[in-house]
């Protein structure tokens, strides 16, 4: 009956034009984090760039693993890892609704055809002491964005607050090609011969095998083992950075920022620290957790405690992230700005 | 005179606070003006709201404050004159208010005489009021979540501010906020409309309808109008009535038409609950039903938009409830594989709160505590089916680890109740599963059977007692594990099935249940003995005398008549609802007003004799009595006394506050006569016995001191 599925997007023209779109908005184009993450909020890209002062503006696909929603692929509209696309845009501009709706229409969406809605719906995640203020947006009854306004991240008030576009693509793919089964959905379409690539080609096999692995045989004991290593390393590379700090209050220069006083072997030291790795440590073991509840292996007790110690290490590394930021200054790139605009003025 | 229009835009409000705000701003508006004296008594101030704005029309407000003379007080005539002549003080005086010193005048105050000046003050022009005003008023809106937007944070809202306009008659008020200022630009529908200039206050609502958009009670109007337009595409069809989703939808739109949507006719094999919270809660649509109120395959959606000519729209809806259905029949089937009675250990697994273990533990408590009460009822000649109850409360918590139940939280119970049926288990204890979570309001109906009022009064007891436990205990508006709504349902419950429980008996056993546990290491006091326990088991009963003092407030009763009726004992909520029901029907009368006015005096009398020390006869002498009056008065107790206690045990309360009523006379001729508070000790104390027996005998109904008589 619809006539505007003609020549719907594929799911790999649909990653592309969303990021061409973002990318000629003037936002970095980044690769996903390669590491397995929840949802794409959890990567560097956003987890750390939202905090502090300095603007920025980015997108990137981020796979998205959650073990507990795996279906062994038998379930036509559930996976254990689905596709984000994320845009962070710090600070929002004030059209940041259009240009979403731009967004939309730049991936074949006629709006004047449709019914959008965008319908209350505030995100937290009580793992990352993050929390944010939104909409789910509806088309035609379909939630295909989630819509943020950071509010706090790692337990740290942002300010400015970045705004936080999530696509879940299968679903806009399954939309877009009026599929009803994510597996139906063609990944690529061979230009020269027309061969159709589907989504189950690509995908059914992971979702199979990480099901079985994720629901039945990961190792309960090693998997808490591994929990426990990475949330050591990362603890102790806290402690060492705290260590740090507190030699540069020792030296004199309490809360000021960057100074010319501040001693150079401190200031070297502290920006050399591995604070990125750190969160790579805790994203490990937000995903072991995550494999762990789906096995079913988090007892009552355990349950709560272990989210709030993912959290003190996410907490943990938020602080480092800025309060090394503080020390380090701008980024190159901005300094050459500043250093140009200051030039201009004479 | 002139209109006043104050539009402010926004990107979309949340449905669910858009109505709160447009009238609070209306509020606000219409009290500034009052305030500001531009309201010259008769304005009107209607209000407007679509989700992307809130709007107020001020008509005919005053275009600048009316001038007036005030007169202001300058220093005391003794300081403003040394020797006849004006000091420096009375100078300074004159030239504030611009007057020759020769020229002020003398008032007299209470404090003395004082100089003092008519000043002439100039009216302020509306714009200037309401620019200045404005932004505050706007600032100060309440709203349940707000957000910061702007860089250094300088204002919170519900969501940000993208425009704003403001106008008095045809010149727009220099108003800013958040960093908005106000202009005639105003925008249309996101996809019907178009920006566009107000050109006047007058014919803000008709232009905005021209940019595609519709006013709150026009939406109404059309989504209603339009729900009847699409049914009549099925024969025999209509939408089932739905306030609080008309409510909602009227708020997610700002030019709303409606479909009639399809699907597969096999879904109909899903339950009923599973298929409308699907389209309800989910999508937000309106179930479709036939003439003999059963669900028929088609939907309602109400679209933001105004209409679906190619059916894009319509096929869009369609795929995402088959989606969402073929989910659910999904985890029905997976579900089906492990049934309920195997899920009771994985509810280990399960936290139900985090200092109280988990749902597994609940379960166990519960079934003891469900089997407790129904012995009680039992003895008390209920009929309930305890081992009805002690299977339902074993697997009451089961469907919470369920798929169906993880992806629509909102029908755990019934989808527990649904599964048991299905698992050929006896409908009664599936009905009881069901159940198990209701009056989840005052509103709500209470369990069906008795077996579902246990388990529902049990899983709830136990919740309250863990959390008192603890020392959760519900605060003036906090009260985050709606402990109060828990114990509404209680008394409900009780109250309608006509329970006879004991509410402290219920507590005993419930905080009993915790006994031993995990938990108790985190309890504040022991639940087991000592003084802590009884503390405790006093501060729920406290909590649950409020709860009933709710539930009877909500039935009809007199503040008074609660009162009167708990101060008389509040442990039985059935029996607290009789003695109240009694009393209602004689408050009113003659003899009972002045029954409550006597009681009153003797119970200030007993008082002031305790305050000062004076003896009160442990036991009433009726040989020492010597005056008729007082005589009359104790025969008078004497009779109807046993007549009381014995309707009283039959629950003849109207009967028995009949009989307390023949005494009036014998009262009202004893306080003529007779003097209490004598000066022989002997008689003092006597008579004050009599006082005392007399309230301890005809009390156990109410407290009859507390009803409010009139004129007394």
């Amino acid at each position: 009956m619809p006539q505007a599925k003609q020549n719907p997007l594929t799911f790999q023209e649909l990653v592309l034009r969303l990021s061409n779109f973002f990318a000629d908005y003037g936002c970095v184009l980044q690769q996903p984090h390669d590491l397995e993450v929840g949802a794409g909020t959890m990567a560097p890209e956003t987890f750390l760039r939202v905090l502090g002062p300095q603007p920025y503006k980015v997108v990137y696909v981020q796979p998205s693993r959650r073990p507990a929603d795996g279906r062994y692929g038998e379930n036509p509209n559930r996976l254990y890892k689905h596709t984000q696309l994320q845009v962070i845009l710090k600070p929002p501009p004030e059209d940041v609704q259009e240009l979403y709706l731009r967004s939309l229409e730049a991936i074949g969406i006629d709006l004047r055809q449709h019914d959008i809605k965008f319908e209350e719906d505030n995100w937290e995640s009580p793992t990352l002491g993050a929390w944010g203020i939104g909409w789910q947006v509806m088309l035609d009854g379909l939630e295909i964005t989630q819509f943020t306004y950071f509010q706090q991240c790692g337990q740290i008030d942002l300010d400015p607050i970045s705004a936080e576009l999530t696509y879940g693509l299968e679903r806009i793919a399954a939309f877009l090609q009026d599929v009803d089964s994510i597996y139906d959905i063609v990944w690529a379409r061979d230009p020269q011969t027309g061969k159709q690539v589907t989504y189950g080609d690509v995908r059914l096999a992971d979702e199979l095998q990480y099901s079985v692995y994720n629901f039945e045989l990961a190792d309960v004991d090693r998997t808490w083992k591994h929990l426990e290593l990475y949330e050591d390393e990362c603890k102790e590379l806290l402690a060492e950075f705290a260590g740090l700090m507190g030699e540069r209050k020792e030296a004199g220069k309490k809360e000021r920022a960057v100074d010319e006083e501040f001693p150079a072997h401190l200031r070297e030291q502290i920006r050399r620290f591995p604070v990125l790795p750190s969160l790579d440590l805790c994203l490990k073991c937000s995903h072991l957790f995550n494999l762990l509840d789906a096995r079913g292996a988090i007892s009552v007790t355990e349950r709560v405690g272990v989210i709030a110690r993912i959290r003190q290490l996410a907490v943990g590394v938020a602080k480092a992230w800025v309060a090394q930021q503080a020390v380090v200054g701008p980024s190159p790139s901005a300094v050459g700005e500043q250093r140009l605009a200051a030039a201009q003025k004479v | 005179m002139a209109d006043f229009l104050i539009e402010i835009g926004l990107e979309e409000i949340p449905a669910r606070m858009i109505d709160g705000a447009e009238a609070e701003l209306g509020v606000r508006v219409a009290k500034l003006l009052v305030d500001e004296r531009l309201d010259p008594g008769d304005a009107q101030v209607p209000t407007f709201s679509t989700p992307r704005r809130l709007a107020v029309l001020a008509r005919g407000i005053l275009d600048k404050q009316a001038d007036v003379e005030e007169q202001v007080l300058g220093p005391s005539v003794k300081v403003a004159y040394k020797d006849g002549q004006p000091t420096p003080a009375a100078q300074a005086f004159a030239r504030k208010v611009k007057v020759e010193v020769a020229h002020l005048k003398t008032v007299t105050t209470p404090k003395g005489e004082y100089l003092a000046a008519t000043v002439a003050r100039k009216g302020r022009t509306a714009q200037e009021i309401l620019a200045e005003s404005l932004p505050q008023e706007i600032n100060a809106l309440y709203w349940a979540k707000n957000m910061y937007w702007r860089e250094g944070k300088p204002e919170r809202f519900v969501r940000p501010v993208r425009w704003m306009v403001a106008l008095l008659g045809n010149e727009v008020v220099p108003l800013e906020y958040a960093g908005i200022k106000a202009a005639r630009r105003s925008r249309g529908h996101r996809l019907l409309g178009h920006d566009f200039e107000v050109k006047a206050p007058s014919s803000y609502a008709a232009e905005l309808k021209e940019a595609g958009v519709l006013g709150r009670r026009e939406r109404l109007a059309l989504i209603r109008k339009e729900l009847d337009r699409a049914c009549r595409t099925v024969a025999g069809a209509r939408w089932r009535e739905d306030k609080e989703l008309l409510d909602t939808v009227v708020n997610l739109t700002e030019y709303p038409s409606v479909i009639l949507g399809n699907f597969e006719r096999e879904f109909l094999s899903l339950p009923e609950e599973v298929l409308v919270t699907v389209m309800r809660d989910h999508q937000k649509y309106f179930a479709v039903e036939d003439g003999d109120g059963k669900l028929t395959p088609h939907f309602l959606a109400v679209l933001n938009t105004s209409g679906d000519p190619t059916g894009i729209v319509g096929h869009g809806h369609e795929r995402v409830l088959r989606a969402r259905f073929n989910d659910a029949r999904f985890f029905w089937t997976v579900d089906q594989k492990h049934p309920l009675r195997e899920r009771v250990d994985r509810l280990r697994n399960v936290t139900f709160q985090k200092d109280l273990g988990s749902y597994f533990d609940k379960t166990m408590r519960v079934q003891k505590l469900a089997s407790q009460i129904s012995q009680t009822l039992e003895d008390a000649g209920v009929k309930v089916r305890a081992g009805i109850v002690h299977k339902a409360a074993l697997l009451a918590k089961t469907d919470l680890t369920t798929e169906l139940v993880k992806e629509f939280t909102e029908l755990q119970g019934v989808v527990g109740g649904l599964y048991a049926k299905a698992q050929g288990l006896d409908p009664a204890i599936g009905d009881a599963i069901y159940d198990q979570y209701k009056p989840e309001s005052m509103e709500d109906a209470v369990p069906r059977t008795s077996e579902g009022a246990v388990l529902s009064i049990a899983d709830k007891a136990d919740s309250i007692a863990g959390m008192f436990a603890l020392g959760l205990i519900p605060s003036g508006s906090k009260d985050p594990f709606a402990l109060r709504r828990q114990a509404n349902g209680i008394v409900k419950t009780i109250a309608e099935r006509k329970l006879s429980l004991d509410l402290q008996m219920l507590f005993r056993d419930a905080l009993a249940g915790y006994a031993g546990s995990e938990a108790e290491k985190r309890f504040i006091v022991s639940v087991q003995s000592g003084e802590g326990r009884a503390h405790l088991l006093a501060s729920l009963v406290a909590f649950y005398r409020e709860r009933i003092e709710f539930y009877l407030r909500e039935a009809g009763f007199a503040y008074d008549v609660v009162n009167a009726v708990l101060a008389a004992g509040a442990h039985d909520v059935v029996d607290a609802e009789a003695r109240a029901q009694a009393v209602a029907k004689v408050r009113e009368s003659e003899d009972f007003g002045a029954i409550s006015a006597a009681f009153k005096r003797i119970k200030n009398i007993l008082r002031q004799a305790k305050e000062t020390g004076k003896k009160i006869g442990d036991a009433l002498d009726v040989s020492a009595l010597h005056e008729d009056a007082e005589k009359a008065l104790a025969a008078g107790m004497q009779r109807v006394a046993p007549r009381v206690r014995e309707l009283s045990l039959k629950w003849e309360y109207a009967s028995a506050l009949a009989q307390i009523a023949t005494i009036r006379p014998a009262v009202d001729t004893f306080f003529d006569k007779v003097m209490v508070m004598v000066e022989d000790e002997r008689v003092r104390a006597n008579r004050l016995a009599l006082l005392q027996a007399l309230l301890n005998e005809f009390s156990t109904i109410a407290d009859f001191s507390e009803i409010v008589t009139e004129g007394k």
